[in-house]
């Protein structure tokens, strides 16, 4: 049994907002009890609404802030800001707008050296540049692409210089915040394969965060739903697509259109908007949505548990499909 | 991997930053012709030595007051006429120009630096540091900005370097709110983060990382604020608390032949012309570069 | 008689590099009461096409068509408070930011009642009693409450609801929304498009949706046109675009879906839309298409006839497009 890439137990992280002389402080409870794990060459995908938490997570376990609660590893240390400087190489990010994430004043070479710049200090430039070029084959771009600036390039291939620089570093987990939701159809796809094909090469795991479920039932291997922060459906892909369980992931599938025209499905329709995060209903937060709450959803608060595929939610949706 | 083919060999068609830069630039009719009027008095200024026909000190007791060429009385000695003093005009104007250039670039370099290293840490600190600085900054710039400069050249004792000294005192908090704006609007952009991800450290994220991407407002800032100096400059020359005589810095000049304005229109004439040239050309250019290096004004 | 009927429109802008031709030869037909998709990925010309038969581009376009007429009406030679009076209240625009489509100085109250003022001959008590209708028509719970809120106070859906009221305030034949869904969630999404549909199909309107999501456009589309970097490279009714494209493009694009994936490599599209600078000769896909041969690299390629889907190809594909995307 390999050892996980990374686990999380009930990760939290809460803001605290407002607070100044004349307002109330309030807590808003962006990421609350997110537990997983990821294997090597496996890629756990995210999914939910804005809102549901999904950035915030993608924030912690890439080292940018600290959680208010619960713990992670990462390759087994534990992510404490005493090993972030450690564990920098470990964990790489890549954003969903691949024309705010790199900077437009370095050329694409030293945007794509610059993490070996910050953690291998000593290593040679000769070296680096030729780091970088290989990098940059890998990810399918051309030399002379080394000398330009970012933008000069079009969407896709400003991913790849993203994607190119979060791997220069050999990560172990790749978190991808969105990573082809910017992107046209065309060119998503040629995204896609390229991120497969890094992950079966270089053993990768993958935290996937998107709100495509189509998507996502592509690329995933396990999947995590989240609603308002917290996670409400977890399980392997096949599960969660073929036999959700909670009410929200059924909503949520039959709420994405399908490029199937001949197929008119009964789209179940939710009722209402999204809470906001300063004011998640006491009991189940998708019961004031939900069409199947009873007073107990109101009240209390069902617990995801630890099985393979499970579902906080009192009152499951059997073997039915969406 | 063959599907970057076609796209990688037609990208240098597209024309190149400076090239961009250009066009955004040379659209704005009146930043073309600022430029070009600044760069023949930098030229003047810089062949002040073998165009000057005399030296700017050196006085001619026998024709005081002497008018320009072109009026009655005038003659090509003195091209541009003589002050009180007998100096020629034509060659204090040229060499002034050498000292209001100077000024502006030295205060522009003061004010820029230490506005730019305020507004980063202010960008970048803790609340509370960042509140001290800002509130500093806001005490500064309540002050009508020429009296401040007054008190701090009151207070240093009048001379040139003095004068700039407090110029750039006064001129700093525009470039410290600059900065930290854009700061804050950078450091939250997901390649600020990105560096933060790869292990990058305070100094480099501010300076390496954010700063490069801040400069474009802070350039059209330091334009402007070079004719702002050349102004304050003249102005505090004109009180006696700027460049003491013989300098031939034209507020100064301007100050000295006050008492000549009915008689003589051309000693307090031509060097308030001289700065109205100046000021107005660089201020051209300075909305031109807001043009072109503005991306929000950018037009697709 | 077509709703909107437009021929050989094309849009060049004066670029810093030149001229530059966004829109290149496109008809559209609108019928009252169809719903048309507008499919086509970023710099296709999708939304300029739109925006230009409606007089709404900068300065520095050129529009020219052989033919643009709403309704009977030429709009080419309407004078600008002409051409006012008819857009706005006989076509209406929604967009894809709804956030910033809104004014945030004012309540969304005012800015209805403001829209119903400008086309409607209404007094105040009766301009304030259709904001009312109109809330309740898309949908917006308490709307008396809502009429006083400014649009940062609600959500993005929501504020697209307001943004659909005051399009459909003057009861408009025909409207256009650019991308109305994109920047919503999944299940606020599947509300708005259910909103449209529903109003488009109560009033009778014609609905010109424009967008990228091939999933929307199956399942809220009559007929769906393709464009492709200014051309509009098929056009078909929806159920037989998605099962026999003509247009390589077409068959490309529906084959890169990740949902229509039959193996962990999704087939792709190589290379990127072709910009300013990289226009190829001839077909504007051969560069990127499969089926290409020299006479698509050299010769512009026919509109093929309606049977063939309009596909402006060389060699128009016949089969279903599950056997091409193999």
């Amino acid at each position: 049994m390999t050892q996980p890439v990374v686990t999380a137990r009930n990760l939290s992280r809460h803001y605290e907002s407002g607070g100044g002389m004349f307002s109330q402080r309030q807590v808003v409870r962006a990421l609350s009890e997110a537990s997983f794990s990821i294997d090597p060459g496996k890629t756990l995908a995210v999914v939910g609404e804005s809102g549901c938490g999904k950035s915030t997570l993608a924030r912690l376990i890439t080292l940018i802030e600290e959680p208010t609660a619960g713990e992670f590893t990462i390759c087994g240390t534990p992510g404490v800001p005493e090993n972030w400087d450690s564990l920098r190489s470990q964990v790489q990010i890549v954003f969903q707008d691949p024309y705010g994430s790199l900077n437009l004043r370095h050329r694409v070479g030293s945007i794509i050296e610059e993490p070996l710049k910050i953690k291998r200090p000593d290593m040679p430039a000769a070296e680096r540049a030729s780091k970088a070029r290989e990098m940059m084959e890998m990810v399918g771009l051309r030399p002379e692409h080394y000398d330009r600036f970012p933008h000069m390039f079009s969407g896709g291939q400003r991913q790849r210089i993203a994607i190119a620089r979060a791997l220069i570093l050999e990560p172990k987990l790749l978190v991808l915040d969105e990573p082809v939701s910017a992107l046209d159809l065309s060119i998503q796809s040629q995204v896609l394969n390229l991120l497969l094909d890094l992950q079966e090469r270089m053993e990768l795991a993958y935290l996937f965060i998107s709100h495509d479920l189509s998507v996502v039932r592509h690329v995933a291997d396990d999947v995590v739903v989240m609603y308002l922060g917290r996670p409400v459906e977890r399980g392997s892909k096949e599960a969660v697509f073929g036999a959700p369980r909670h009410p929200y992931t059924v909503a949520l599938l039959s709420a994405t259109p399908s490029a199937d025209p001949t197929r008119h499905r009964n789209r179940i329709k939710l009722e209402g908007e999204l809470p906001s995060p300063l004011d998640i209903p006491a009991g189940c937060p998708f019961a004031p949505r939900c069409w199947k709450a009873q007073d107990r959803c109101r009240t209390e608060r069902p617990e995801l548990g630890d099985a393979a595929h499970a579902a906080a939610c009192f009152y499951p949706e059997g073997t039915e499909t969406a | 991997m063959t599907d970057m083919t076609e796209a990688a060999a037609t990208a240098p068609k597209r024309p190149g930053r400076l090239a961009e830069f250009w066009q955004y630039f040379s659209e704005n009719r009146g930043a073309v012709i600022g430029m070009w009027t600044f760069g023949i008095l930098v030229l003047l200024a810089l062949l002040a030595d073998v165009i000057a026909p005399h030296s700017a000190t050196e006085q001619f007791r026998e024709a005081t007051l002497q008018p320009p060429v072109w009026q009655e009385g005038g003659s090509w000695t003195f091209p541009l006429g003589t002050d009180p003093l007998g100096r020629d005009m034509l060659s204090r104007l040229l060499y002034g120009a050498r000292f209001s250039f100077f000024v502006g670039m030295v205060v522009v370099v003061i004010a820029a630096t230490g506005g730019i290293l305020l507004g980063l840490v202010a960008g970048f600190a803790p609340k509370w540091l960042d509140t001290v600085i800002m509130r500093l900054m806001d005490i500064i710039l309540s002050f009508p900005s020429l009296l401040l400069a007054l008190v701090l050249v009151a207070i240093l004792g009048p001379s040139l370097l003095n004068a700039m000294i407090a110029i750039s005192v006064v001129l700093q908090p525009h470039y410290v709110r600059l900065t930290r704006a854009a700061v804050i609007n950078e450091r939250t952009r997901d390649y600020v983060v990105s560096a933060r991800v790869a292990g990058a450290k305070l100094p480099r994220l501010m300076f390496i990382t954010v700063l490069p991407n801040c400069l474009a407002p802070i350039i059209v800032q330091a334009a402007l604020s070079f004719s702002n100096a050349i102004l304050d400059v003249a102005a505090l020359g004109f009180l006696g608390m700027g460049a003491q005589p013989p300098t031939p810095e034209w507020g100064t000049m301007l100050a000295e032949a006050r008492e000549f304005i009915l008689r003589a229109w051309w000693v307090v004439t031509l060097p308030g012309l001289a700065i109205l040239i100046t000021v107005l050309s660089i201020n051209l250019m300075g909305d031109g570069l807001r043009d072109a290096l503005d991306p929000k004004l950018k037009r697709s | 008689m077509a709703l909107l009927n437009i021929r050989n429109l094309s849009v060049d802008f004066a670029t810093g590099g030149g001229s530059f031709r966004a829109v290149d030869g496109v008809d559209v037909t609108v019928e009252a009461g169809e719903v048309l998709a507008i499919v086509g990925e970023s710099g296709s010309g999708k939304s300029v096409s739109m925006l230009a038969a409606m007089g709404l581009l900068p300065w520095t376009a050129t529009v020219t068509a052989d033919e643009l007429t709403f309704d009977g009406k030429d709009l080419r030679n309407l004078s600008p408070s002409a051409r006012r009076k008819v857009i706005g209240r006989d076509v209406a625009m929604i967009f894809q930011e709804p956030m910033s489509s809104l004014n945030p100085c004012f309540t969304v109250g005012f800015q209805i009642r403001e829209a119903l003022a400008q086309h409607l001959n209404l007094d105040r008590a009766a301009r304030k009693k259709r904001a009312l209708e109109l809330m309740e028509m898309v949908g917006i719970p308490a709307p008396e409450k809502r009429l006083n809120a400014f649009p940062h106070q609600l959500s993005g859906g929501m504020n697209q609801r307001v943004m659909i009221a005051m399009a459909i305030a003057c009861g408009p034949k025909l409207l256009i929304a650019d991308e109305p869904t994109t920047a919503l969630d999944v299940t606020i999404q599947a509300q708005i498009l259910d909103l449209l549909t529903g109003l488009q199909r109560d009033a009778g309107m014609g609905l010109i949706l424009i967008t990228h999501d091939m999933g929307v456009v199956a399942e809220t589309a009559h007929r769906v046109a393709v464009q492709y970097a200014g051309w509009k490279v098929e056009d078909q009714p929806v159920k037989d675009l998605f099962q026999t494209p003509h247009h390589p493009y077409t068959a490309a694009l529906l084959a890169a879906l990740p949902e229509r994936a039959t193996e962990r490599r999704l087939p792709t599209i190589p290379g990127v839309v072709p910009g300013q600078f990289d226009r190829p000769q001839g077909c504007l896909f051969s560069p990127r298409c499969a089926f290409a041969d020299d006479r698509c690299r050299s010769t512009l390629p026919p509109v093929q006839p309606p049977e063939l889907g309009r596909a402006r190809c060389h060699y128009p594909l016949m089969a279903p497009a599950t056997e091409e995307a193999q």
